[in-house]
């Protein structure tokens, strides 16, 4: 059975890219643009995992986080934060809050997928 | 005593006076021959100008606005 | 009638009734009704001025030199005219600082120097010992004539007399005795004699009466009035010399001398100084002195020039020494009562100068001289003696002995060879040299020790050299040699013509030399330095005058127990007693036993003990008695100058404290702001990393998928190529956008400023977004862009701007039904361009923030979901370019009903354009909308 990943991004080009590049993983995607769109697709769609963006219009993925985390039902929800903020404190925030892991953009595609097999393996 | 500076001030005019008087050049315009009501010029001069000085003192001080 | 025993037995009567006079005014004065306390008594005693130099010597002098014998009279008139400025002065600084000699004076006023006191002394005891002689020679010589009467018989020169045979000795013996028995009787506080004061009164009355009665005698009784006398000496040429002053340039210069000379005579001379300052009892009494004593020197000069002609037209020249011209006259007519009056008058002139002059030298050699002497030699144990009260009067009392056996031992050496006005002139000098160190103490604060000393010093050792030493010498008690050749045959070095100084009398030439060695020395030492902090303190007391006062500097402090018994040493525990009860009742106590012991019950001890024994030992003793040691003058003023450096350090401290709570406030300020700055620069550059970053990743995303996937079918590689493509485009486009910023906002852009068509550039502008415009099929509309709307601007910059704000509005307006519609018009001041798009409009809380870095309404409008392309810097970028311009740029908008970006400029001075009719665009929206309708489909 394949993985379902949600990608949550306002940045339509980093989510066409995503998009195609999980695809081409075999796993079911689906997309969100903003927070709240992500909080809603995360009880539909029930992800194994979540690409996070943090600057979001509406709510930022600090709150996404808070929310799925404090949500029993997605407590196996695996969270990748995607940040292009590379700051100490916004990684020691996401982490603190409950995300799996923590890449920054502009990533390498390769250790994206690495990191995503190796958290849901 | 001599509250007044203006008093001071007078007095010491008199004594720039007293020093004019009672010296040279002045007293070589007495010292000639002559009299002067029976009495030398000189002698006649300086003690007449001496009273005058001390009658002037006498009145700088005494005067009733110091 | 007047044999020996007569004229013995008028002397001792006359001695009797004075010492009565004295008697009964201190005993008026113990009971606190002062027969002195008047000012005509203090004038009369200013009299002791008046010696037998001028009861005798004056007429001998006028017979030598006719006017000459005036100038020691003009000059302390001129003196006393200027009593308001330095007698005053004097008086009031003496009576503060409870000064009792003139030696004290000096010794005070520098720093209370016990060196400078003994050398004052001994000084005035040297320089005044020619004058007690002269009065000593006057007195005998008088005794002497008058002992030969009815026969007029010159006396024998008194080397020529064998000892005991010369009455000289005799009057001196007598005249000490008296001055002891006057002068010393008991110890006062202050060192004033009442008794004296009245004694010396009464004589001035009896000299001037004396020698009144003789002019009149002599210009009425043996003459027709003074014209006569005159007329009568004209005809005589030897006589009618003297009618003259003076037939040289010389003598003018001598006359100058001696009217300076008496000048500081009558303020100087021990006498004078006792008299003038120490004993006056109520510093009012200089008003009518200033008159009154000028007026008694008058009156006792009247007839000496009528009495010396007619004493030279009396006898023939040669038989009658002319000093004596005052009692021989009377004597040569038989006036038998009148030569008595004129003996008794000769007596008082020489006893009140000799009983005065004593009196203060025998003070000031005990103050001194001896008991700074004895009180610093250990083996005596003076200072723990229980009472010294006798040893100062013993020591008082010897010293008045010495003083006058000294005066006749000067009487024996030189007294014949000079006349009396002649030894009178060599004590004037002498007391002279005291003029810089008093005058330059009273006005010149920057006087020291050192200076007084040296000056002191030196124009002693010159007045001795050149006037002292070669009247010894002319009388042939010194080889007179060095006064022909000079000091060891040093032509130079003739003590009467120092340095080849010719054509001036001895006493010019001495003052001459003295005066200038002195002043130079006082003035050039004290410059050596400044005055130390002693020096300063008494400075400030003499100079500033009695205001400037202060308490004496003790620091610790003694009781009665300790202060009473030490006053009473010295001044007899009686009097001790007395003044401590005086000095309880002024304090508003009730006695002795309730004075505390404080600093002012010291500095009043100190004070009691200054009139005893000068201030400078007086200090001393309280010291030992105080036994801490007393808080010198230097820890004093250190004191003082650091309690005024502390107020002035505490004044600065809380300045500063304030400057430095403000500066502290304003710090504070600064890095608030300063840490508000590096907030938002952090932000600043984490946004720029975040709109940096984002192309970057969605670039580097599809690179490397594209990479690592050659299979990728074309039209999606196309596609991807495409996004590369465009973000390649926003990434630079940002990191211009973001240089721009950065230069705009350093200043550093460069701008073109030139006058610019308004209408011109939105055309231009809107061309150049023609085909996004069209792409997106969004309307732009123009209105009112009319030429003529001139601003002074960088043509390029107000393009930027016009592009940014119609970009903007095209990215947020729907596609196909968006309209953008841009309007100018302007008022005769501005230029007003707006920016209107039927969009989704902006949250009144976003109005500002749009203008803010890389803001983009997008986390607080719902209606900016949908992220626009775009920087984010372009507005902030326009307004700064606008506000360059002095203009303002600003947003209007209603959510739902579209944005109005609206900008204004300075319309340029001298614009063509009237403002564009009909166009001119109303700042309300709501106006605009309605002209410009079907906006809103």
């Amino acid at each position: 059975m394949s993985h379902r990943i949600l990608i949550v991004d306002d940045e339509p080009n980093i989510v066409i890219s995503l998009e195609y590049l999980m695809k081409k993983e075999g796993f079911e995607v689906a997309v969100a643009t903003d927070g709240e769109a992500a909080l809603q697709q995360a009880s539909t769609f029930v992800p194994d995992l979540i690409l996070l963006d943090i600057m979001m219009p509406k709510k930022s993925g600090f709150e996404v986080c808070q929310a799925l985390r404090a949500d029993p039902a997605l407590a196996a929800v695996k969270i990748i934060m995607l940040t292009a903020k590379g700051r100490e404190t916004e990684v020691t925030k996401g982490l603190a809050l409950g995300a799996d892991a923590y890449i920054t953009k502009p990533f390498s595609t390769k250790d994206l997928v690495a990191q995503i097999k190796s958290l849901l393996a | 005593m001599i509250r007044s500076r203006l008093t001071a001030q007078r007095l010491a005019f008199l004594f720039l006076l007293g020093c004019f008087f009672f010296n040279y050049p002045l007293l070589s315009v007495f010292n000639r021959g002559g009299d002067f009501f029976g009495l030398p010029p000189l002698y006649a001069w300086l003690m007449g100008s001496w009273l005058a000085l001390i009658v002037q003192m006498a009145w700088v001080v005494e005067r009733k606005d110091n | 009638m007047l044999q020996g025993w007569v004229i013995v037995l008028a002397s001792f009567l006359y001695l009797g009734v004075l010492f009565a006079i004295a008697w009964y005014a201190d005993r008026r004065a113990d009971l606190g009704r002062s027969l002195i306390a008047n000012p005509v008594v203090y004038a009369l005693s200013l009299g002791v001025y008046c010696t037998t130099w001028t009861f005798y010597g004056s007429v001998g002098r006028a017979a030598a030199s006719g006017i000459g014998f005036l100038p020691i009279y003009l000059g302390p008139t001129l003196l006393f005219a200027l009593a308001g400025f330095i007698l005053h002065k004097m008086i009031r600084v003496a009576k503060t600082n409870r000064i009792t000699s003139i030696a004290d004076f000096v010794a005070s006023r520098y720093g209370k120097s016990q060196v400078l006191g003994g050398l004052v002394t001994v000084i005035a005891v040297v320089g005044v010992v020619p004058y007690i002689a002269l009065q000593l020679k006057a007195v005998s010589n008088s005794f002497s004539i008058l002992a030969s009467y009815p026969d007029i018989v010159m006396p024998a020169t008194a080397g020529a007399v064998p000892l005991f045979y010369d009455s000289a000795l005799y009057v001196a013996m007598i005249l000490a005795a008296f001055t002891i028995l006057f002068g010393t009787r008991h110890l006062d506080a202050t060192e004033r004699h009442e008794g004296m004061v009245a004694a010396i009164a009464v004589e001035s009355v009896v000299k001037l009466v004396a020698f009144l009665a003789v002019g009149v005698f002599v210009v009425w009784g043996m003459h027709d009035g003074v014209a006569d006398i005159f007329a009568q000496a004209a005809a005589v040429p030897d006589v009618a010399r003297r009618l003259a002053t003076a037939d040289s340039p010389a003598a003018y210069g001598t006359w100058g001398t001696l009217i300076f000379l008496s000048m500081f005579a009558s303020l100087l001379l021990p006498r004078q100084f006792q008299i003038a300052v120490v004993e006056n009892v109520d510093e009012s009494h200089l008003r009518r002195a200033v008159w009154m004593f000028p007026l008694y020197l008058f009156l006792i000069n009247l007839f000496v020039l009528p009495v010396a002609l007619a004493g030279m037209l009396h006898f023939p020249a040669g038989t009658v020494d002319a000093d004596t011209f005052v009692l021989t006259l009377p004597m040569a007519h038989q006036q038998e009562a009148l030569t008595l009056l004129v003996y008794i008058g000769g007596l008082s002139a020489a006893t009140g100068m000799v009983i005065v002059e004593t009196i203060a030298l025998s003070t000031m050699v005990c103050n001194d001289l001896v008991m700074p002497l004895l009180l610093r030699l250990p083996m005596l144990g003076l200072a723990a003696r229980a009472d010294l009260s006798g040893l100062l009067l013993e020591i008082r009392r010897w010293a008045i002995a010495v003083i006058l056996g000294l005066g006749y031992l000067y009487f024996r050496v030189a007294g014949e060879a000079y006349a009396l006005v002649s030894i009178g002139l060599i004590s004037f000098a002498a007391v002279a040299q005291f003029a810089p160190a008093v005058i330059g103490g009273l006005f010149w604060k920057g006087g020291t020790r050192d200076g007084a000393l040296t000056g002191l010093a030196a124009g002693f050792v010159v007045w001795a050299y050149t006037l002292l030493l070669p009247s010894f010498a002319k009388s042939g008690w010194l080889p007179d040699g060095f006064i022909a050749h000079g000091l060891f045959g040093i032509e130079l070095l003739r003590p009467q013509h120092l340095f080849g100084l010719t054509g001036l009398d001895e006493i010019t030439h001495c003052l001459v030399w003295s005066l200038l060695a002195n002043l130079g020395t006082y003035i050039g030492v004290s410059l050596q330095r400044v005055p130390n902090v002693r020096e300063a303190r008494q400075a400030t007391l003499f100079v500033g005058g009695a205001e400037a006062a202060g308490t004496p500097g003790w620091r610790s402090t003694a009781g009665v127990a300790d202060l009473l018994p030490l006053a009473g040493r010295f001044l007899g525990l009686a009097r001790a007693k007395e003044a401590f009860a005086r000095h309880a009742q002024q304090r508003g106590l009730k006695g002795i036993h309730e004075l505390p012991a404080d600093a002012r019950l010291v500095g009043f001890a100190e004070a009691l003990l200054a009139g005893a024994i000068g201030s400078a030992s007086a200090r001393v003793m309280v010291a030992s008695v105080v036994k801490e040691e007393p808080l010198g003058l230097d820890e004093v003023m250190n004191i003082l100058d650091e309690a005024s450096q502390v107020r002035a350090y505490t004044r600065e401290l809380e300045q500063k404290s304030k400057e430095l709570t403000r500066a502290t406030a304003e710090l504070r300020e600064a890095n608030a702001r300063l840490r508000e700055l590096d907030r938002m620069k952090d932000d600043f550059i984490s946004t720029v990393t975040h709109e940096l970053r984002t192309p970057l990743t969605s670039i580097r995303a599809f690179s490397e998928m594209l990479q690592e996937d050659p299979k990728i079918d074309l039209a999606q590689r196309s596609r991807f190529v495409g996004i590369i493509v465009s973000e390649t485009v926003r990434l630079s486009r940002l990191i211009n956008q973001i240089l721009d910023l950065a230069k705009l906002e350093s200043g550093r852009a460069e701008w073109t400023v030139a006058a610019v068509d308004v209408a011109e550039v939105i055309r231009e502008a809107a061309e150049s977004l023609t085909v996004l415009f069209a792409e997106k099929h969004v309307t732009l509309e123009f209105a009112g862009c009319e030429p003529g709307l001139t601003v002074l601007a960088d043509r390029d910059r107000l393009m930027q701007v016009l592009v940014n704000l119609l970009s903007n509005a095209l990215k947020f307006v729907p596609a196909g039904t968006g309209r953008v519609t841009v309007d100018a018009g302007g008022t005769a001041s501005e230029v007003r361009v707006s920016v209107v798009d039927n969009g989704p409009g902006i949250q009144a809380q976003d109005r500002e923030v749009i203008f803010d870095k890389f803001h983009q309404g997008a986390t607080t409008s719902d209606v900016l979901t949908d992220k626009p392309q775009g920087t984010g810097l372009g507005l902030p970028i326009s307004r700064q370019i606008i506000e360059y311009f002095n203009g303002r740029l600003w947003a209007e908008s209603t959510p739902g009903a579209g944005a109005r970006f609206v900008f204004t400029l300075p319309r340029q001075a001298g614009d063509n354009g009237a403002i564009p009719q009909g166009d001119s665009v109303p700042a309300g929206g709501r106006g605009y909308k309605e002209e410009s309708p079907g906006g809103n489909s």
